[in-house]
C-alpha cells in the first residue's frame, strides 16, 4: 500500500477542517453539512482498511460524493465566508488530496472504452467544483467571474436565446466554410500532387501561411462580404484551406511507388 | 545571369534537383500568379466605385483610366500590392519611430506582447508535459482536457481574460500575454510530451540497469531526447503567440499594436492600412519563426547534430 500516507494526510486535513471554526456559526450552524463531512470522514477511513478490493472504489466514490456536497451544504445557508473560514477551505484541501490519491489509482487500471472517461471526468468535475466553490466562497463578483451553477442556469432556461446563435455561427457559417475551405485545398492538394512544378511551389508559400496570422482577415472579409455569415464562412474558409491542403498533400506523398502502380495511379 | 548561367555547369542552372532555378522557379511562378490575379481582382473589385465616381463627375472615361484609377484609389475595396508597398515604405522608414503613425512603434508593442507570451507558455507548456510523462494521473485525466482547451475560440475568452485582469489592476502587456501563453502552451504541451516518451524502452532499461534515478534519466535521457520535438513545437507555439497578441489587441479597443491597427482600419475603412498592418504582422511572424529556427540549429548543432 504505497498510497498509505497520502490518504491518511487527506483524514487528518479533512478532520482538521471540521474542528477549526467557520465564520460565526461553524459547521454546527449546518447539521446537513456536519454530517456529510464526519461520514465523508468516515468513508475515508474506511479505504484505508485492508482486503476491500472492489468495494475500495464504491466506499471512495460516497466518500468522494459526500465530502463534496459538506461545503455546497454549508454555503448554501451562510452567507461568504472568504478568508474568515479556514475550516472550509483545510477539509477542502482534504478532500482535493483525496481525490488525487484516486485519480492516481485509477489511472493505474487498465481500463478502455467508457472505464478510460472516468479519471479525466473526475478530473474536469473536480475543476467544476474548486470554481463554484471558490466563487461563492469569496463572493466573487457575477461580472468578474459566474459560477459554474450560474453558467449552467443560463445555458439550461434560455435556450431560446442561444439556439439561433448557434444556427447563425455553426449551421451557416462554420459548416458552409469548412466545406468550402477543406474542398478547396483537397482539389488543390491533389493537383498539386499531379504536378510536382505546382507542388514545389505551393509548399513553400504554405509554410510562409502557417506563421502568418490569419485572424488579421477577419475584418477585411466582413468588408467584402457584409456582416452576414458570409463573411464568417470567408474566414473559416481561410483558415481550413491552408492545413486541409498541406496535409492531404502529405498524405499523397507518403505512398510508395509499388503501392501506386499496384493502383495504376501513378 | 547569362554569365553566370554560362559559368555554372548547364544542369544546374536548368533544374538539377538542389538548384536555385529548380527551388525557387515554381514559388516564383506561383507568387508572380497570385500577383497577377491579385492586380485582376483590384480591378474587379474596385471597379464599381470608379465607374460611380466618374459617373458623378460626369466625366467620360476609357480602359485606361478605369485599370489607373482602380490601382490607385484612397480607400479602395482591394488595396493593389503596389500601394501596400507604399504604405508600408511610407510608416516604417519615413515615420519616426516614436510616432503612433509608425508601423514600427505598433510592431513594436506586439512583438513585446508576443515575447512575453511566448516565455509564459513554453514554461506551461514544459512544466505541464514533464508533469503528464511523470505523473500517470496526470496523463490520464488532464490530457484530455489539454486538448479541449483548445476548441475554446480564444476570440471569446480574450475579452472576459482583458477584463478580469483590469479588474484585477493588470493592464497592458500583461492580459495580451496571458492569451498568447493560452494559445502557446498547447503546442509546447503536445510536442514534449512526444518528445520525451521519444526514448526507447532499450535506452529506459539501459538508465535503469546503471540505477539512474528519474531525475538523472530526465536530465541526461528524456530532455536531450526531446530537444528537437520542444523546437519544432516552439516555431509553430510562437506563430500561435503573435496571434494571441494580435486577438487580445483586438477587444480592448487597445490603442497601440497591430490589432488596434487593423481594428482602426477597418472602423474608418483604411483598407490600406488595414493590409499593411497586415503584411507587417506576416512579416513578423516570419521573422520570428526564423529566429526559433535559427536557436533551433544552433542547440541541435551543439548536441552534436549534422550541421
Amino acid at each position: 500500500m504505497t498510497h498509505r500516507y497520502p490518504t491518511i494526510l487527506a483524514i487528518v486535513l479533512m478532520a482538521l477542517g471540521l474542528l477549526v471554526p467557520v465564520g460565526e456559526t461553524g459547521w454546527i450552524g449546518s447539521g446537513s453539512a456536519l454530517a456529510c463531512g464526519l461520514l465523508s470522514c468516515a468513508a475515508v477511513a474506511f479505504c484505508l482498511l485492508p482486503g476491500l478490493r472492489g468495494r475500495e472504489h464504491v466506499v471512495s466514490g460516497a466518500a468522494l460524493l459526500l465530502g463534496a456536497a459538506a461545503p455546497l451544504l454549508l454555503l448554501r445557508g451562510a452567507g461568504p465566508f472568504g478568508v474568515e473560514a479556514p475550516g472550509l477551505w483545510l477539509f477542502v484541501a482534504g478532500l482535493m488530496l483525496f481525490l488525487w490519491q484516486r485519480l492516481e489509482v485509477l489511472a493505474r487500471l487498465p481500463g478502455r472504452g467508457i472505464a478510460a472517461l472516468i479519471a479525466p471526468g473526475l478530473f474536469g468535475v473536480a475543476v467544476l467544483y474548486l470554481w463554484q466553490i471558490m466563487v461563492v466562497g469569496f463572493a466573487v463578483p457575477q461580472v468578474l467571474l459566474p459560477s459554474p451553477a450560474q453558467v449552467g442556469h443560463v445555458l439550461a432556461t434560455r435556450m431560446d436565446i442561444l439556439w439561433p446563435d448557434f444556427r447563425q455561427t455553426f449551421l451557416k457559417a462554420v459548416v458552409a466554410g469548412f466545406a468550402t475551405g477543406s474542398s478547396l485545398g483537397f482539389v488543390v492538394a491533389l493537383a498539386a500532387d499531379r504536378v510536382p512544378f505546382l507542388k514545389r511551389g505551393v509548399l513553400p508559400l504554405c509554410d510562409l501561411m502557417s506563421a502568418v496570422p490569419i485572424v488579421g482577415i477577419a475584418p477585411i472579409m466582413v468588408m467584402w462580404f457584409g456582416f452576414d455569415w458570409h463573411s464568417k464562412a470567408a474566414v473559416v474558409a481561410v483558415v481550413t484551406f491552408f492545413p486541409m491542403l498541406v496535409n492531404t498533400l502529405a498524405g499523397l506523398s507518403s505512398t510508395d511507388a509499388m503501392q501506386r502502380v499496384r493502383n495504376g495511379w501513378h | 545571369m547569362t554569365t553566370d548561367a554560362a559559368t555554372l555547369p548547364a544542369r544546374v542552372a536548368i533544374g538539377h534537383k538542389g538548384g536555385f532555378v529548380y527551388r525557387f522557379a515554381p514559388i516564383a511562378a506561383v507568387v508572380v500568379f497570385l500577383l497577377v490575379c491579385w492586380y485582376a481582382l483590384a480591378v474587379w473589385l474596385n471597379a464599381p466605385l470608379v465607374i460611380d465616381q466618374h459617373t458623378r463627375d460626369e466625366t467620360s472615361w476609357t480602359a485606361r483610366d478605369l485599370v489607373v484609377g482602380t490601382w490607385s484609389m484612397e480607400r479602395p475595396v482591394l488595396p493593389a500590392p503596389h500601394q501596400i508597398a507604399e504604405n508600408l515604405r511610407e510608416t516604417v522608414f519615413n515615420t519616426p519611430i516614436d510616432s503612433k503613425r509608425s508601423l514600427v512603434y505598433h510592431a513594436g508593442v506586439t512583438v513585446s506582447a508576443t515575447l512575453l507570451g511566448f516565455v509564459f507558455g513554453s514554461l506551461l507548456g514544459i512544466l505541464l508535459a514533464v508533469g503528464i510523462v511523470h505523473l500517470a494521473a496526470l496523463d490520464r485525466s488532464l490530457l484530455p482536457w489539454i486538448i479541449a482547451s483548445q476548441a475554446v475560440p480564444i476570440l471569446a475568452i480574450a475579452p472576459m481574460v482583458v477584463v478580469v485582469l483590469g479588474n484585477l489592476g493588470l493592464d497592458g502587456l500583461l492580459p495580451k500575454a496571458i492569451i498568447s501563453m493560452y494559445l502557446c502552451f498547447f503546442p509546447v504541451t503536445i510536442g514534449m510530451v512526444k518528445g520525451l516518451r521519444s526514448p526507447d524502452p532499450l535506452q529506459l532499461d539501459l538508465m535503469r540497469t546503471y540505477s539512474a534515478s528519474q531525475a538523472q534519466t530526465f536530465r541526461k535521457l528524456r530532455w536531450p531526447a526531446a530537444t528537437a520535438f520542444l523546437f519544432t513545437s516552439l516555431k509553430v507555439a510562437i506563430a500561435t503567440s503573435l496571434v494571441g497578441a494580435i486577438v487580445g489587441e483586438l477587444p480592448t479597443g487597445a490603442q497601440a499594436g497591430l490589432g488596434a491597427r487593423l481594428l482602426s482600419g477597418s472602423y474608418y475603412g483604411q483598407t490600406v492600412q488595414i493590409w499593411s498592418a497586415l503584411v507587417m504582422a506576416s512579416l513578423l511572424g516570419l521573422g520570428l519563426v526564423f529566429l526559433v529556427g535559427m536557436a533551433e540549429r544552433l542547440v541541435l548543432r551543439s548536441q552534436g547534430a549534422p550541421p
